[in-house]
């Protein structure tokens, strides 16, 4: 999944260099270990609210890749129908409720969610992924507290990567620890180095489990890093310059690639050989082309039907 | 250099403003997010932090509830704040702080405290940026009492109007469009006001009225030279103000003409156009000749698809079909 995850992330870089893909592409390469280790921690039935930068959280949780080029290309095949672009994919049938760009804008709605499945008695668990900037946003105190107070089956997974956009969160917040945020509510909190994928499952595992023995809520903050601009391939290349990062920083986490580090595991471990793993990655390498040909090959929304999809 | 003849673009020319205003009054303050990266805020804000320092330029977490409301804070406290959202869709995390707070004020409290904020609201659209990162929301501002709202067209009226809108008493909601960032003209060094609640006529004409604002001037204006080649002589109004709305300029323009065309860049329903369209019925409906018409958004959200952001946004070409329907 990871290397699904990565390879597709990539994919796009070309295209949006060349003006193929026009919308806003905010790339998840670098934390795809986030989104595997929980998509793995869940079932289908579960459901996931995401942000932004949810290509990952969507291909983990099941989303067709196919769909999501297509919509990031805004093609009618798209799995919003050419109408949302990279920042509003969909997949309920795989319990991809919502993805939005208003900052911690469904963290509320993930919580409304998860009050659904009480209220419903359905064994089922909510996923709402955010990230650090969110944490300045007043509904997600507002969101921790109503969870809390009726122990709702939530997980809010803070992907924590340091930035947002051009601001290092030594900007917008005097305390690293974003996971304490949670104590006061408390919430069973946890915090994770989101570039070990087995952490993240193993950490999610015991938070889904929580969730599902209706115990309530519980934050995992994780420590994760991004390896492409905040939008785009590269801020600077692309001329807006928001990325600020340390170069000696960006080049500490190329040493952290979660896909490295698991490689290393498979390896060392004897799980995989080199061999298993080059036939992975040609079959993902064939996914990835197959979507892409897809997509390009996909009709853009007919003109006329621009008023569609106002009202059911 | 000479004075008179240098040319600002239109991001520039916020810039001075601010510039000017905050050299000339210490009470005056920017915060908000990105107020240090032009990825927000284009070149609107270049060499403030540099200028006034941090304490004074203060870029900001995600919290635009929190924000916009100790903006208004600082205002009731004796400051004079301008907040900057750098998209109008954030700002809805902050319709409290802005309606049920700022604009409420000074009524609510007996005229004994007024909030002179100026709220500086930036519609950032197209590029397949979809729903969430495209609306204008002008006509929402206009609806709420105790709300002044500006929406300049040109590089000129932005200097002029966001010094009058930071020299204002009251809270004033300063609209823009990145799609204006682009254009440049004429702009005097000296700090200087255009009058809040005055349009301008851009073009004399005699076969029908156009009214407009933001953007939509600029697509207005285009609309008036091509029309202007084929014969048709188009009686141009740039509101500049929306709220409140210049009614004397628009009557005396359609008196003569007879026939009325309103471009407004947001959806069709509740839109300062309808408002525009029921004043004139209401105050002056014997010297009309034709039904008005409106160029708006359709009532849907943004698409993404290029294919569908090419038939949602109007442009000079719906303007001259409006015109000519009625002519
Ligand atoms: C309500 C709102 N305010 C501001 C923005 C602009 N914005 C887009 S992404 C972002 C920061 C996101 O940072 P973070 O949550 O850490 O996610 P990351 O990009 O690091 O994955 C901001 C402020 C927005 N989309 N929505
Ligand atoms: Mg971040």
């Amino acid at each position: 999944m990871m290397l699904r995850i990565r390879m597709c992330e990539e994919s796009l870089v070309d295209p949006i260099l060349k003006g193929e893909i026009r919308c806003p592409v905010h790339l998840y390469s670098g934390q795809e270990a986030v989104a595997t280790g929980i998509g793995a921690a869940l079932e289908q039935k579960d459901f996931i609210f995401g942000n932004h930068r949810s290509h990952g959280h969507y291909l983990a949780k099941g989303g067709d890749m196919a769909a999501m080029v297509a919509e990031i290309y805004g093609k009618e095949t798209g799995c919003s129908r050419g109408r949302g672009g990279s920042m509003h994919l969909i997949a309920p049938e795989n319990g991809v409720m919502g993805i939005v760009p208003i900052v911690s804008g469904t963290i509320s709605l993930a919580l409304g969610a998860a009050l659904s499945i009480k209220i419903k008695k359905e064994d089922k668990v909510t996923v709402s992924f955010f990230g650090d900037g969110a944490t300045g946003e007043g509904v997600l105190y507002e969101s921790l507290n109503f969870a809390a107070l009726k122990k709702l089956p939530i997980i809010f997974a803070c992907e924590n990567n340091l930035y947002s956009t051009h601001l290092p969160i030594n900007e917008i917040r005097t305390n690293r620890n974003i996971f304490n945020i949670a104590n006061p509510f408390e919430i069973e909190t946890f915090r994770v180095d989101g570039n070990n994928v087995l952490e993240v499952y193993e950490t999610a595992k015991k938070a889904v489990e929580h969730c599902r023995n209706g115990k309530g809520p519980v934050f995992i903050e994780f420590l994760t890093y991004r390896f492409r601009g905040h939008v785009g391939p590269d801020d600077n290349i692309q001329g807006s310059h928001t990325d600020i990062r340390p170069k000696e920083e960006i080049e500490a986490w190329l040493k952290r690639d979660p896909l490295i580090l698991f490689k290393a595991y498979l390896t060392e471990n004897n799980i995989s050989t080199g061999s298993d793993l080059e036939l992975i990655h040609q079959q993902v390498e064939t996914e990835v082309i197959a979507a892409n040909d897809f997509a390009k090959n996909s009709p853009k929304p007919d003109k006329e039907d621009l008023c569609n999809y106002v009202f059911k | 250099m000479c004075s008179n003849s240098r040319k600002l673009n239109f991001g520039l020319a916020i810039n001075e403003a601010i510039h000017q205003m905050m050299e000339a009054d210490e009470s005056v303050f920017l915060i908000g997010q990105g107020v240090k990266s032009p990825w927000y805020v284009g070149n609107t804000c270049n060499g403030l932090v540099q200028r006034f320092g941090e304490d004074r330029v203060i870029d900001t977490p995600v919290s635009e509830n929190a924000i916009t409301g100790a903006a208004v804070g600082a205002s009731i406290a004796g400051m004079k704040a301008i907040v900057v959202h750098p998209r109008v869709d954030f700002v809805l995390y902050a319709f409290d702080p802005i309606i049920n707070q700022a604009a409420n004020w000074y009524y609510m409290n007996g005229g004994k405290a007024s909030v002179p904020v100026v709220f500086w609201l930036i519609v950032n659209r197209g590029g397949e940026q979809a729903a969430q990162h495209s609306q204008a929301l002008h006509s929402m501002f206009a609806h709420v009492p105790g709300l002044k709202v500006v929406a300049p067209s040109t590089p000129y009226d932005a200097k002029g109007l966001l010094i009058s809108s930071i020299l204002d008493e009251n809270p004033v909601v300063f609209i823009d469009d990145r799609w204006l960032y682009r254009s440049q003209a004429e702009v005097p060094e000296k700090a200087y006001q255009i009058p809040i609640g005055k349009g301008i006529i851009r073009n004399e004409g005699s076969a029908v009225t156009l009214v407009s604002f933001s953007y939509m001037a600029l697509e207005s204006q285009k609309a008036v030279d091509e029309l202007k080649q084929q014969g048709i002589d188009v009686e141009f109004i740039d509101l500049r103000t929306i709220k409140p709305l210049d009614t004397e300029l628009i009557f005396e323009s359609v008196k003569k003409t007879g026939k009325l065309v309103i471009a407004d860049g947001s959806w069709k329903t509740g839109s300062v156009a309808g408002e525009i369209s029921a004043l004139v019925s209401e105050n002056i409906f014997e010297y009309l000749k034709a039904p008005v018409k409106r160029v708006c958004l359709p009532d849907l959200p943004a698409p993404a698809s290029a294919s569908l952001e090419s038939v949602y946004y109007k442009t000079k070409d719906d303007i001259i079909k409006a015109i000519k329907e009625i002519l």
